[in-house]
């Protein structure tokens, strides 16, 4: 693992797995979306919106998910200071950020039909609104230092701080009296949903994490980009061009 | 093919949520492709001016 810590050879790395992340990425939402919407039945209670599902339970999972990715990258920069970490942590912000609104939208256009409201101040919907506002909160912090290295240490403090955030998320159904029903596919008796609808929900929910690590790559080859620039720059400025020092010395 | 659009009446809850799922999804690639594009070749310009030494 610690490998990987070395930028070129994880540059080369994410190189490589890009077009494999792509193809994954490509054939899961194309057959996910197939399912999703003329391979499946409509639910004997919900009707037809039982598809908002399959793009509402996968973005959730995201969320979650790339919490998670983003807090361990800030937590092995501030232990170790591996720069990778923290980019891989930087690049993955903006995507979970992404997938929250997506939970967060999808799941009021269900509630709606279902609940009869867009929205209920309960936990499950409050604890991801928080988690939004903890992406937005990390972005915003990264870019608000002059110096980058004080954004990238403040901004991974929040996001270990507010790590706390993704059990009350997950537990919120069982810990609480909410609108929201409780976990049908991640429970320790098996899925207790119909394998014709598990199928559309497991193959967009890789398609979904295919697709994180395929933006994943083109962003932390953008950061690496930026930070050679910066450094560049840095070297320019700093040290003139061998011309002008012979002239001063003349 | 009315029917299906039609989502037995729900077509004003399930057309959003998907449409408004590959809009955010297209858009965040979108965007990180074009920025990918634009540093690398930014950092390729900077390394052409300065003959290559920091390469």
């Amino acid at each position: 693992m610690h490998s990987f810590a070395n930028p070129t050879r994880f540059l080369r790395l994410t190189r490589a797995l890009q077009p494999w992340a792509a193809g994954v990425a490509l054939v899961c939402l194309a057959a996910g979306l197939y399912f999703s919407l003329f391979a499946s039945p409509a639910d004997y209670q919900q009707s037809e919106t039982v598809r908002i599902m399959y793009v509402h339970v996968p973005a959730a999972w995201m969320a979650m998910f790339c919490y998670v990715a983003m807090a361990a990258g800030s937590a092995s920069f501030l232990i170790w200071r591996h720069r990778v970490a923290d980019l891989v942590a930087k690049a993955t912000a903006p995507i979970g950020a992404s997938f929250t609104f997506l939970a967060l939208v999808t799941g009021s256009l269900w509630g709606k039909p279902m609940w009869g409201t867009w929205w209920v101040w309960d936990a499950r919907l409050t604890s991801v609104l928080i988690l939004f506002f903890l992406y937005l909160g990390y972005m915003a912090l990264y870019n608000a230092f002059d110096d980058q290295a004080r954004g990238a240490r403040a901004a991974s403090v929040l996001a270990l701080v507010g790590v706390v955030n993704v059990p009350i998320i997950k537990f919120s159904v069982d810990w609480w009296n909410t609108l929201h029903q409780p976990a049908s596919v991640v429970r320790l008796d098996g899925p207790s949903i119909h394998p014709s609808m598990l199928t559309p929900l497991l193959l967009m929910a890789v398609g979904y994490t295919a697709f994180y690590a395929w933006v994943l790559f083109l962003r932390v080859r953008t950061e690496f980009a930026a930070e050679k620039i910066r450094a560049l720059r840095f070297r320019q400025a700093a040290v003139p061009p061998a011309r002008e020092l012979k002239s001063q010395e003349g | 093919m009315a029917e299906f659009f039609a989502m037995n009446g729900y077509a004003g809850f399930v057309w959003p949520a998907f449409g408004l799922s590959a809009v955010i999804l297209i858009g965040l690639f979108v965007s990180s492709l074009r920025a990918m594009r634009r540093t690398e070749a930014e950092l390729a310009a900077l390394k052409g001016t300065d003959g290559g030494e920091n390469a």
